[in-house]
């Protein structure tokens, strides 16, 4: 699974990441890591708009957000 | 309360709305017109009041300042959002912050007074609104081209409360209005020393018009814990939009114009015109541009002034720089007669923004990283 480090940006930062990541992929699994909330809702969003699913798991302060495409 | 509640449109709107009602209230109540809150116009103020500046109209510690960044401070340490945090180009962010304190002063207003302008019937402020979204525009420009001031590093916690606790300190200085200047006045031949301001307030002017403290706090306490929890940013809004094509930030800024507007024709407050609309004035060509360097320096530094607050007042220490940028800026923009007054723009204010925009434009194509 590709992953993308997104820790210590802040937005759109990770947003632009996540999208080029997603338009990089014709299906599968995606990981950003983010290390704040307003990052991981603003990927998630992001995520969605691009008709994508999204699962999150914490670790400390930091997040992982999967995203699937279909 | 549920925190997802903010995250969802409904949540953007709600905010939206009660800071605008909550704005041409402050008005009512006895802010200066289109003013109730205005980001730019208030550290410009506490600029004044700390003898940054001398422009005696312009001189006082606006409680509202010092109210959103409590506020967010509550939300932030309540939802477990906390987080001191620091080093992300500091020094370009505060002069990203001094030059957009010196356009948004050529505007007279940051976005969210444009947007109070707007529904005040102050037809200028579409001007300055176009140079905002063109500014902003030319930021997102930078941002694909992959512009970034890189990555925060977590800090102490103690870092993230430095902003609050100035705050704080302001507060307890508009309750004692101390006076600390110590000047020397020859009377007939015989030097006395005189006590005088900082702490400045104004006697008159927009500087003297506020509404009372305890409703100013209250409400910006409440505004900035809104702002914290649904992430409100002008900036933001439009960038969203240019870049992802997500209106949802943008929903709040609309709700916002609605709710002023729809106060402003209860209370009497709706002029609309063009000439002689309350601080502002009628060069569209300088509305346009100071609002342009503004946008422009926040989308590089990644938000709007009130955003700004909200995040200084989460632990986000680049955030707080900005904000110091900007009453810093504030203070050069009075000191050297860079900001417009109602008769029009000031003497050095066309090439401030021009100095401005070409330092903007320099870190915007200097600034670039690239992450794996």
């Amino acid at each position: 699974m590709k992953q993308i480090d997104a820790r210590g940006l802040s937005c759109p930062q990770p947003v632009i990441m996540a999208r080029k990541g997603m338009a990089e992929m014709s299906g599968g699994k995606l990981e950003v890591l983010v290390d704040s909330v307003t990052s991981r809702d603003n990927v998630m969003r992001a995520a969605r708009l691009e008709g994508c699913e999204t699962e999150v798991s914490v670790s400390g302060d930091e997040f992982s957000v999967i995203i699937s495409k279909k | 309360m549920k925190a997802g509640f903010f995250a969802t449109r409904w949540g953007i709107v709600a905010v939206g709305l009660f800071i605008g009602v909550a704005a041409a209230l402050l008005q009512y109540w006895g802010n200066p017109p289109n003013m109730g809150v205005c980001v730019a116009c208030m550290e410009r103020d506490i600029a004044g009041a700390l003898g940054l500046h001398r422009a005696a109209v312009v001189q006082y510690l606006r409680p509202e300042i010092m109210g959103f960044v409590i506020g967010a401070l509550i939300a932030a340490l309540i939802f477990k959002e906390y987080r001191a945090r620091s080093g992300s180009a500091p020094i370009v962010r505060f002069c990203l912050g001094m030059f957009a304190m010196i356009g948004a002063l050529v505007f007279l207003g940051c976005p969210w007074r444009a947007l109070l302008r707007l529904a005040g019937g102050d037809w200028n402020s579409l001007v300055g609104l176009a140079g905002l979204i063109v500014g902003i525009g030319v930021g997102v420009l930078f941002l694909k081209g992959g512009y970034n001031l890189g990555r925060t590093y977590k800090a102490k916690p103690f870092a993230g409360l430095i902003m609050p606790l100035m705050m704080a300190a302001l507060f307890a200085m508009l309750m004692a209005k101390p006076l600390f200047g110590r000047a020397k006045q020859v009377v007939d031949g015989v030097e006395t020393i005189i006590i005088t301001g900082p702490v400045f307030f104004s006697a008159e002017g927009p500087g003297a018009m506020a509404a009372p403290v305890a409703i100013s706090l209250l409400v910006a306490i409440a505004i900035g814990f809104l702002a914290q929890r649904s992430r409100f940013c002008t900036m933001g809004a439009v960038r969203d939009v240019i870049l992802t094509r997500d209106f949802h930030l943008v929903s709040g800024i609309v709700a916002l114009v609605v709710a002023a507007f729809a106060v402003n024709l209860v209370v009497k407050q709706f002029h609309p015109g063009w000439e002689g609309q309350p601080i502002a004035h009628a060069n569209h060509l300088w509305n346009f541009m100071g609002m342009a360097l503004s946008g422009l320096a926040f989308s590089l530094a990644g938000g709007c002034p009130g955003r700004q607050l909200i995040l200084s007042g989460e632990g986000d220490g680049d955030a707080a720089v900005f904000v110091l940028g900007m009453i810093v800026g504030a203070g050069f923009a009075h000191n050297f007669t860079m900001a417009s007054s109602p008769a029009g723009p000031a003497l050095f204010g066309p090439a401030a923004v021009v100095i401005g925009i070409v330092f903007c434009l320099i870190v915007g194509f200097s600034m670039r990283e690239k992450f794996a």
